[in-house]
């Protein structure tokens, strides 16, 4: 059966060059790269060293303010929780939005029970914050400003640099959480004028199980994890020097082949919504449209049916999507970040996220477009939701 | 996550459609917890001659409702109230936690339905089928 993988918003593949890069740090050097007085120790030392120095390069950012951490959701953690920690004596107010991953959600919701306000900025119908609801929600308490730089379910790209210019003016610190981002748009922490971003190895073909913390010189923050004196004695923990290299060498590709990559994205994501748009009635983009979205989110709303039970049905056909529905999500509400644009449940539950990748084929995408509209046709006359359209026209 | 039985009655489900002039019709559940199922019956001298389903739901939602409906089919109305998510839940071979409330909602269809038939006859049953509290949302509220 062919097998079509359309959920590179969950995680991607790792490319060959990333596992090569890594492959020496498994097998020759597997020196402890604190371990300085011998051979293979300093040369683990020295690699770390060169990846750290790569990735702050390629982010615009100093070698020293890069903190390698286990993944995107640990470095969302570190930077709310630690810098809540570190300034909780100037204030303890943070303003972030409704629609954030729910680490930055869930980590805001844990300070919350210790003592801190927390903000939640609503979003248009598009997912996009107001930089003047920022700036609204700021009191002489606030600490910390905390947006995503895109959206992982609906694309929706954020004004950073508006945000940053706010953050500036009124001297809060501004974390933005670029998981998506990186590999899809380009993202320099200078021109984007933020003080902390977070990555995450494998949303752009790098390996699982890594991520990256950028914190600019001057902020303070608390230690995340006690031990050994790594990443500067915050972050203690033997280096993973195989994945360390492996999101260097993953961050260099995505960057060196960012316009081309965007622009083949861009294509396959728009025939895949204007396919579905064509050839699918009673049904909904979720989020922008156009530049403001990111290059490979596709996520639509079918009226009167479920998402779980349209993901069931791809992956027969082969293929592998994701759904905002309670369901599919395993909790009761269907995505906060559906609910956060304004969808009323019902249409929240009945949503699809198909995201493509580099390895995305024209084949790939007249395949879902074949195989999609008989499907939602096909849970739609099961659904009693439908009775009525059908009475009706 | 789900049993071969559960697959097999999400993929071929049994008994979907509607019966025209059905003397029984029973809907439960709603659209914002993201589960329906609405039950057709056809009765005859207190026996389920004919039952079809239409379910707005996720895989466990139809294929309880498959099984619920494969369950009562050709039974006496009496035997259909004592129908049990439990038992449908058996012979689905199991559900996962979470979907536990599937197969509560399709006990209730099937009483439901019947409860139409009862009412329909002049008899009611006396019981309320509402939503079953499926999500955080209803049971907050208690819409």
């Amino acid at each position: 059966m062919k097998s079509v993988y359309l959920d590179n918003n969950a995680t991607t593949y790792m490319k060959k060059e990333v596992v090569d890069a890594m492959l020496p740090y498994l097998y020759e050097n597997f020196g402890n790269a604190s371990s300085k007085f011998y051979q293979i120790g300093r040369e683990a030392e020295q690699a770390v060293a060169s990846f750290r120095e790569k990735i702050a390069d390629i982010l615009g950012a100093k070698p020293n303010e890069i903190y390698f951490t286990g993944s995107g959701c640990e470095a969302d953690n570190w930077a709310i929780k630690g810098i809540a920690d570190a300034y909780r004596n100037k204030g303890n107010h943070i303003i972030t939005s409704q629609i954030e991953h729910h680490a930055v959600l869930s980590a805001c919701e844990f300070l919350e029970k210790h003592g801190f306000e927390v903000t939640y900025l609503p979003v248009d119908e598009y997912g996009i914050v107001n930089p003047i609801d920022v700036e609204k929600a700021i009191t002489d308490k606030t600490i910390l400003i905390s947006i995503m730089t895109a959206n992982n379910e609906i694309g929706a790209i954020e004004p950073i640099c508006e945000i940053s210019e706010i953050a500036k003016k009124h001297k809060i610190i501004f974390h933005t959480d670029a998981v998506q981002a990186i590999g899809h748009m380009r993202v320099n922490v200078n021109e984007l004028g933020v003080d902390m971003l977070s990555l995450s190895g494998h949303k752009f073909h790098g390996p699982k199980g890594i991520g990256v913390l950028y914190i600019r010189n001057g902020i303070r923050i608390s230690n995340l994890i006690h031990g050994g004196g790594q990443e500067r004695g915050k972050r203690a923990a033997t280096e993973n020097v195989a994945a360390m290299a492996g999101i260097a060498k993953a961050l260099e590709i995505a960057t060196n082949d960012l316009d081309e990559n965007i622009k083949k994205l861009t294509e396959k994501r728009d025939r895949l919504i204007k396919g579905i748009s064509e050839k699918i009635p009673y049904c909904r983009l979720n989020g922008p449209v156009g530049d403001n979205r990111l290059c490979n989110n596709v996520n639509f709303s079918f009226k009167y049916i479920e998402g779980e039970s349209i993901l069931m049905l791809l992956d027969m056909k082969g293929v592998a999507a994701s759904s905002g529905s309670a369901c599919a999500s395993g909790s009761l509400d269907p995505s906060h970040v559906l609910l956060a644009i304004g969808l009323p449940h019902e249409i929240a539950h009945g949503s699809l996220r198909l995201s493509v990748g580099d390895d995305t084929t024209d084949e790939d995408i007249d395949y879902v477009l074949e195989v999609l509209p008989p499907i939602i046709e096909r849970l739609r006359m099961m659904s009693p939701l439908y009775e009525e359209v059908i009475r009706n026209s | 996550m789900y049993s071969e039985k559960v697959m097999d009655h999400f993929a071929n489900p049994r008994n979907v459609g509607e019966i025209e002039n059905a003397n029984a019709v029973g809907q439960v559940g709603n659209a914002k917890c993201g589960d329906i199922m609405k039950i057709y019956m056809d009765i005859e001298d207190d026996k389920i001659k004919d039952v079809k389903f239409k379910t707005f739901g996720c895989g466990a939602a139809i294929a309880t409702s498959s099984m619920a409906t494969e369950m009562v089919k050709g039974k006496t109305v009496k035997e259909a109230l004592e129908l049990t998510n439990k038992a449908v839940m058996e012979a689905l071979d199991g559900l996962p936690p979470e979907k536990v409330h599937c197969s509560v909602l399709a006990e209730e269809a099937i009483h439901s339905a019947i409860d139409d038939y009862y009412k329909r006859s002049g008899i009611s049953l006396g019981v309320e089928h509402n939503c079953s509290g499926c999500c955080a949302d209803c049971s907050k509220k208690n819409i």
